[in-house]
């Protein structure tokens, strides 16, 4: 007889999204720094927006109400709306 | 229909004339059967293939006929005409069973009246089996067929859906006897859960407590344990993705607990206990499986703690000299809630010298002010959960839960200068800038009481929490809905 289990996740299927091919260079691009509410995270960023800067990006930085929640959707679309690049990282 | 069998085409259709149910266990039936042969009837027999004799009874082996034309008593007499169910009569009505055979002197020489047994597709042991086979499956998940080597066990480690201990097999029959502890549809959405926020079902919920290993009586804790996980106050996203070593703490109030069987006594945190053993459990497989909350993804604990596994408990109302938690967060003590709190493991104060209820607030105190750490204040919770022994000290003295957490309150009040970074040669500490203030371990809501734990010993645990209030984590207390 067949034996059947049920099964016990979502079913989801994850949709896989290819990225974007590297832009050459940074010179004029808008580069999006998101400060994710961690002590000490704007010393971190300030020195990336600098170093940014200088490589010619302009840089804009964006801010998550707490580190402990998800950005909030309105923030990331302003984020994917007003950047060109984004630099993904995790901290803590 | 009542067992829910399918209404349409699966239904093996009842010859026209008389159909007689019967099975030899039942000595109604065996009473009945030598009038089976003065009457043309067909004759279903539900155990033995050879009963009655005489009578070329039809084997309803695998109980078709009898689970859908609900079949509940042995022996049953039906008349059809036209494949239509004219009338029946259940166990051995003689006036009944003259008029529908129109024999009027059909046994006479038996009692007038005799009641029959329980059907075989009734019987508790083989109802859920049934239902599986037969009835038209609410249930929508995905089936994973096993192959004829395959083991159970392994197959599910394999998919990646335990937490690391076996799990129960979820198999339908299975989930469908869970789904009898709640009163809720199986296609209910019970809660988005993070972090992959996908809407959860009574079903998936109910496959996930098989799982654990819990009984259908626990269904609806779990359900109203993740109703409260799941809400933007608890934040089971963030106490997930922390580095911190978190998960839900649940601690159940209310008689329910008592008819349930949970433990609030001794070895109250420990193992051993079914209901607080799986509730728990399922709360977090459930985190795992549909919200995709995995150790390592998002699950970013450094430490995490073995109560992640599942840290579930009841408070003792009974022995307790304080309200209890629930009540004092505004439910009824009739009410069935469950409380969850982000929390780490439980820790010990140990005092076994104090019978002054000031001595052993003091070393409350002293033991809350560690929590986390000594010079971290205002940004974490705690759950202080005193002991018998303990309450016993408060109760002669005559301190309610108000008076406690006040003395306890007023005790954590600690100068900023002893707080600030690099104080006491430690560099953790609160900003320079709060020097000069006196701060609160606790904010004023920050320190839950509950009593809990075996009658023996003098001790009262704590439980520390996360990153509280609208930042982090609240406490979320929710009533249970059966």
């Amino acid at each position: 007889m067949t034996r059947l289990l049920l099964d016990p996740t979502s079913e989801r299927t994850v949709l896989q999204r290819s990225l974007l091919p590297r832009p050459a260079t940074l010179q004029g691009k808008t580069v999006g720094l998101l400060d994710i509410s961690k002590p000490r995270g704007d010393v971190f960023l300030n020195r990336l927006e600098q170093r940014l800067s200088e490589l010619g990006a302009e840089v804009l930085r964006f801010k998550k109400p707490t580190f402990t929640k998800p950005a909030p959707v309105d923030l990331r679309h302003e984020i994917a709306t007003k950047c060109e690049v984004v630099i993904e990282a995790l901290a803590d | 229909m009542a067992n829910g069998a399918s209404p349409h085409s699966d239904r093996p259709a009842l010859p026209d004339g008389l159909v007689v149910v019967v099975k030899r266990e039942c000595e109604t039936c065996q009473m009945i059967a030598p009038l089976l042969r003065h009457f043309d009837a067909t004759v279903y027999t539900q155990d033995d293939p050879e009963f009655p004799p005489d009578v070329s009874p039809i084997h309803d082996s695998d109980l078709s006929v009898s689970w859908h034309h609900e079949i509940e008593t042995v022996p049953t007499l039906i008349r059809i005409i036209d494949g239509e169910e004219m009338e029946r009569t259940v166990g051995w009505l003689r006036s009944d069973w003259q008029r529908i055979t129109g024999i009027d002197t059909l046994g006479d020489e038996l009692p007038a009246m005799r009641p029959g047994c329980g059907s075989m597709s009734v019987d508790p042991n083989l109802v859920d089996v049934l239902r599986a086979r037969f009835g038209d499956s609410a249930l929508k998940s995905r089936r994973i067929e096993l192959a004829d080597l395959d083991d159970e066990m392994e197959v599910l480690f394999e998919r990646g859906v335990t937490d690391g201990l076996p799990v129960v097999p979820p198999t339908e029959q299975r989930v469908l006897r869970m789904l009898e502890g709640t009163t809720r549809r199986p296609d209910d959405v019970v809660a988005v859960v993070a972090p992959d926020l996908v809407e959860v079902t009574v079903e998936k919920v109910a496959i996930n407590a098989v799982m654990a290993g819990c009984k259908p009586e626990h269904l609806p804790w779990v359900i109203t344990a993740l109703e409260a996980v799941c809400t933007d106050e608890f934040n089971i996203h963030g106490v997930l993705a922390t580095t911190m070593p978190v998960g839900p703490v649940l601690i159940c109030n209310g008689p329910g607990t008592r008819a349930i069987g949970m433990n609030s006594g001794v070895n109250v945190f420990g193992q051993g206990n079914r209901a607080n053993s799986t509730i728990g459990r399922a709360v977090q497989l459930v985190v795992r499986n549909i919200g995709g909350g995995r150790p390592g993804e998002v699950d970013r604990a450094a430490h995490g703690n073995p109560g992640k596994v599942g840290f579930c408990f009841a408070e003792d109302e009974a022995g307790s000299p304080f309200t209890s938690l629930a009540v004092s967060r505004g439910f009824s003590a009739d009410d069935n809630t469950v409380t969850v709190f982000a929390g780490e493991g439980p820790r010990v104060i140990v005092d076994q010298l104090a019978r002054d209820p000031n001595h052993l607030a003091n070393t409350f105190a002293a033991c809350l002010r560690t929590a986390h750490h000594p010079k971290l204040v205002i940004g974490f919770d705690c759950v202080l959960v005193v002991g018998p022994e303990h309450g016993h000290v408060f109760a002669e003295a005559g301190w309610d839960r108000d008076r406690l957490l006040s003395e306890l309150h007023a005790r954590l009040q600690i100068p900023g200068a002893d707080l600030v970074r690099g104080a006491a040669d430690m560099a953790e500490g609160v900003p320079d800038w709060l020097a000069g203030e006196t701060l609160g371990k606790f904010r004023p809501d920050g320190l839950l009481l509950a009593y809990a734990g075996g009658g023996a010993g003098l001790f009262s645990a704590m439980i520390g929490g996360w990153a509280n209030g609208s930042t982090g984590s609240r406490p979320v207390t929710r009533r249970v809905v059966p």
